[in-house]
C-alpha cells in the first residue's frame, strides 16, 4: 500500500502545545520539510525566539538554541560566523523580532550575515497573553489595547519587511501566509528559496508567516484564517519584496 | 621553549592580547569609554588570527553574539564599561542559564547613570553578587596591573571553560589606560582544550541536541534541580579557586584590604610605613568572587584591625566583614564618582585603627 502521509524526518513525532488553529504548528513543519529537502538535517543550527514558539526545539529534530528576547539574530551571528557551513537560521515572532529586537534584525540585516530569518507575525503577543504588538492592526482589540490600537496613541503597524528592503546587505525578502493551501505551499517555496540562498552563500534573507492567532483575535480557527485572507493581507500585502 | 618578550603596553590591549593567546578567536564589543583600546585592538587581532570581530549595534546584541558563538563550541569573549555591563547583563544571566563559558571584561568608571569616564569600584556588587536576574555567581578577578590584565584574561579562557561559566575581569579605567611593561612568552600555549560535546554543531552522527535557560520541567528536570546543580558548582568554585595575595601579613598588627588599582596605591603605604617599623600588612583579593573569606577570617581570629580602601562607597567591606565576623575591627576609606584615594589620606587611616 502507498503511504499517503508521513512526517518529515527533521520534526519530532511529539504533540505541539500551540493553540487548536495556530500557524506555529505548520509552519515548523515546512521548514522541517524543507530541510528534509535540502538534506541538511544534521548540519542545521536553529535559534528559538522568546515567545510561543521558545519550546520549538522540542518538535524540531535538529541542533536548536535559545535566545535571549529579540536578541536571535545576534546570537545566530555568532553561530554563523563561527560555523559558516552549517544553515543557521532564526524563528521570531513580531513581539520578539518587531518590537523589542528590531535593532536586532535591522543590523544583522544591514551586515548582510548569511543567515535565514523565519519571521512568524500574528500581530499580537500571545505567548504573554494576547497583547498589542508593534504590528497589531488599527481598530484591533487587544489585552493592552482595549479600546482598539489607534493611530495617534499607540501609532502604526509595523512593516518590518519594507524597511529591511532597503538595506542593501538583504538579498532576499518575501511576505507569506498560511491561510490556504496554495499559501502554506507558497511559505515552503519561500523557507526553501531562503535556505538555498544561503547554502550558496548569497546573504541575508527572510520570510515572513502571516499567521493566525484564535485565541487571542478571539476567532475560531477557520475565520482567523479569513480574517487574514480579508484583512490582514490588506496591511501586509503578500508576495516577494526584495529579490 | 621560553621565548620572553617584553612590551610596553596598556592594561586594555594587554587584556585582550592574554586573551589571543589562550585561544579567543571570537569578540564582540561596543564602544565606551575607557575600555575602547581593547575593543579597537581586538578588531587588529581577531583579523589577524583568522578570528571574528563584530563592532555590535549594542552592548545587548554584542553579548548576545557571545553567547551564539559560546555555544557551538568557541572561545569568546566582551569587553566594556559600567554602564554597558549593565546592558550585558542580562545576557550573562543567559549564558549562566545555559551553561555556557565566555569572558567579559569590566573597565570600570565613575557612576551611577553615565557618570564619568574616570576609574571606579562601583561595580563589586553587581559584579561578585550575581549582577542579572536569577540565583548565581560568576568568577571575578581583578588584576592590579598591566602584566595581571594579560595573565588574568589567559587564565579566565581556562577556568571559564573548567567550569562551564562566565569570568568577569573586573578592571577600572586607570588599569585600562596605563602603560607599564608587560612580559609574557612568545611560545604560550592557549588554554588546555576540553572537550564540549554540549556545543551545537549539527546533529551529525549523534541526537539533536539544545542549548536553553527555559527549564518548565518537573522532578529532574525542574529548574529548582538545575539550580542546585549550579549551587554545586559554584561550592567547587568557592573551595577550589579563592585567588589572594597576603602581603607581609605574618607579623601585621594592622591590615589594609584593597584590590585592583586601589591595592597599589595601598601597597606604597604598606612599604612606606614598614620603613618606620609599623607592622602592617596588605591582603588583596585576585578573585573577588569566589572571596578569601577563610584567609581573612584567620587574620581576624589573631585579633587585628582592618582597613577597607576602595573606590566606591564601601561594597568590598561589606565581605570583609562578613570574613571578620566584628564589625568594631573593620574600617573603611573610600572615594565615589572617580575620586582616587591619595597616599596620604589613606596613610592616616591606618595611623587611626
Amino acid at each position: 500500500m502507498a503511504k499517503t502521509f508521513t512526517k518529515p524526518e527533521s520534526m519530532k513525532d511529539v504533540r505541539t502545545h500551540y493553540c487548536p488553529g495556530c500557524g506555529h504548528g505548520i509552519i515548523h513543519r515546512l521548514i522541517c520539510e524543507v530541510i528534509d529537502e535540502l538534506g541538511v538535517r544534521e548540519g542545521t543550527v536553529a535559534v528559538a525566539p522568546v515567545g510561543c514558539a521558545v519550546l520549538a526545539y522540542d518538535y524540531w529534530d535538529f541542533d536548536t538554541a535559545e535566545a535571549a528576547h529579540g536578541r536571535t539574530p545576534a546570537v545566530a551571528t555568532g553561530i554563523k560566523r563561527v560555523l559558516p557551513d552549517r544553515l543557521v537560521f532564526t524563528y521570531q515572532g513580531d513581539g520578539d523580532l518587531a518590537a523589542i529586537g528590531t535593532a536586532e534584525i535591522i543590523h544583522t540585516g544591514n551586515r548582510g550575515e548569511n543567515i535565514s530569518v523565519i519571521f512568524v507575525n500574528n500581530g499580537v503577543y500571545g505567548m504573554t497573553g494576547g497583547q498589542m504588538a508593534p504590528t497589531t492592526l488599527l481598530g484591533q482589540t487587544t489585552a493592552t489595547s482595549q479600546f482598539t490600537r489607534r493611530a495617534e496613541k499607540e501609532g502604526y503597524p509595523l512593516k518590518i519587511m519594507e524597511m529591511m528592503a532597503v538595506l542593501p546587505g538583504v538579498v532576499y525578502l518575501e511576505r507569506t501566509s498560511v491561510y490556504s493551501p496554495r499559501e502554506v505551499f507558497n511559505a515552503k517555496k519561500a523557507i526553501k528559496r531562503s535556505f538555498q540562498l544561503q547554502l550558496e552563500r548569497k546573504g541575508f534573507s527572510m520570510v515572513e508567516v502571516i499567521s493566525p492567532c484564535p485565541t487571542y483575535w478571539g476567532l475560531t480557527p477557520f475565520k482567523a484564517m479569513k480574517r487574514i485572507e480579508e484583512e490582514v493581507v490588506k496591511e501586509y500585502p503578500l508576495g516577494v519584496i526584495k529579490e | 621553549m621560553f621565548n620572553m618578550m617584553k612590551y610596553l603596553s596598556t592594561g586594555n590591549e594587554a587584556c585582550g592580547e592574554g586573551a589571543v593567546r589562550a585561544g579567543c578567536r571570537f569578540y564582540a564589543g561596543y564602544p565606551i569609554t575607557p575600555q575602547n583600546e581593547l575593543t579597537a585592538y581586538m578588531s587588529r587581532r581577531m583579523e589577524e588570527e583568522g578570528g571574528t570581530f563584530i563592532q555590535a549595534e549594542s552592548e545587548l546584541a554584542a553579548v548576545s553574539m557571545v553567547f551564539g558563538a559560546s555555544l557551538v563550541g568557541a572561545w569568546a569573549m566582551t569587553s566594556s564599561s559600567s554602564p554597558g555591563i549593565s546592558l550585558k547583563q542580562e545576557g550573562i544571566s543567559y549564558l549562566v542559564g545555559a551553561e555556557l563559558p565566555a569572558v567579559i571584561v569590566n573597565v570600570m568608571r565613575g557612576g551611577p547613570g553615565l557618570g564619568n569616564i574616570a576609574p571606579a569600584q562601583g561595580d563589586y556588587f553587581q559584579s561578585t553578587k550575581g549582577g542579572g536576574h536569577g540565583d548565581y555567581h560568576i568568577i571575578v578577578t581583578a588584576p592590579a596591573s598591566v602584566q595581571e590584565m594579560f595573565d588574568f584574561t589567559y587564565d579566565a579562557f581556562c577556568l571559564a571553560d573548567k567550569y562551564r561559566v562566565p569570568v568577569m575581569i573586573l578592571a577600572d579605567g586607570m588599569l585600562g589606560q596605563m602603560m607599564e611593561p608587560l612580559e609574557f612568552d612568545e611560545n604560550i600555549k592557549p588554554c588546555p582544550v576540553i572537550p564540549k560535546p554540549w556545543a551545537l554543531t549539527g546533529a551529525k552522527g549523534r541526537e539533536a541536541q539544545s542549548i536553553k535557560s527555559l527549564l518548565l520541567g518537573t522532578g529532574k528536570t525542574s529548574l529548582e534541580e538545575h539550580n542546585k546543580k549550579l549551587q554545586k558548582k559554584y561550592k567547587e568554585i568557592e573551595d577550589k579557586e579563592v585567588s589572594v595575595e597576603m602581603y607581609k601579613v605574618d607579623d601585621a598588627e594592622k591590615i589594609v584590604v584593597a584590590y585592583g588599582s586601589t591595592s597599589r596605591i595601598t601597597r606604597a603605604c604598606v612599604e612606606r610605613l614598614r620603613k618606620t617599623g609599623e607592622k602592617v600588612g596588605l591582603v588583596r583579593p585576585m578573585a573577588l568572587w569566589p572571596f578569601p573569606y577563610k584567609e581573612i577570617r584567620k587574620l581576624a581570629e589573631k585579633g587585628l584591625k582592618f582597613l577597607v580602601v576602595e573606590m566606591s562607597a564601601g561594597q568590598m567591606v561589606e565581605d570583609v566583614r562578613l570574613a571578620v565576623q566584628d564589625d568594631r575591627m573593620v574600617s573603611f576609606y573610600g572615594r565615589m564618582g572617580g575620586g582616587v584615594p591619595t597616599e596620604a589620606a589613606i596613610l592616616e587611616k591606618i595611623k587611626e585603627l
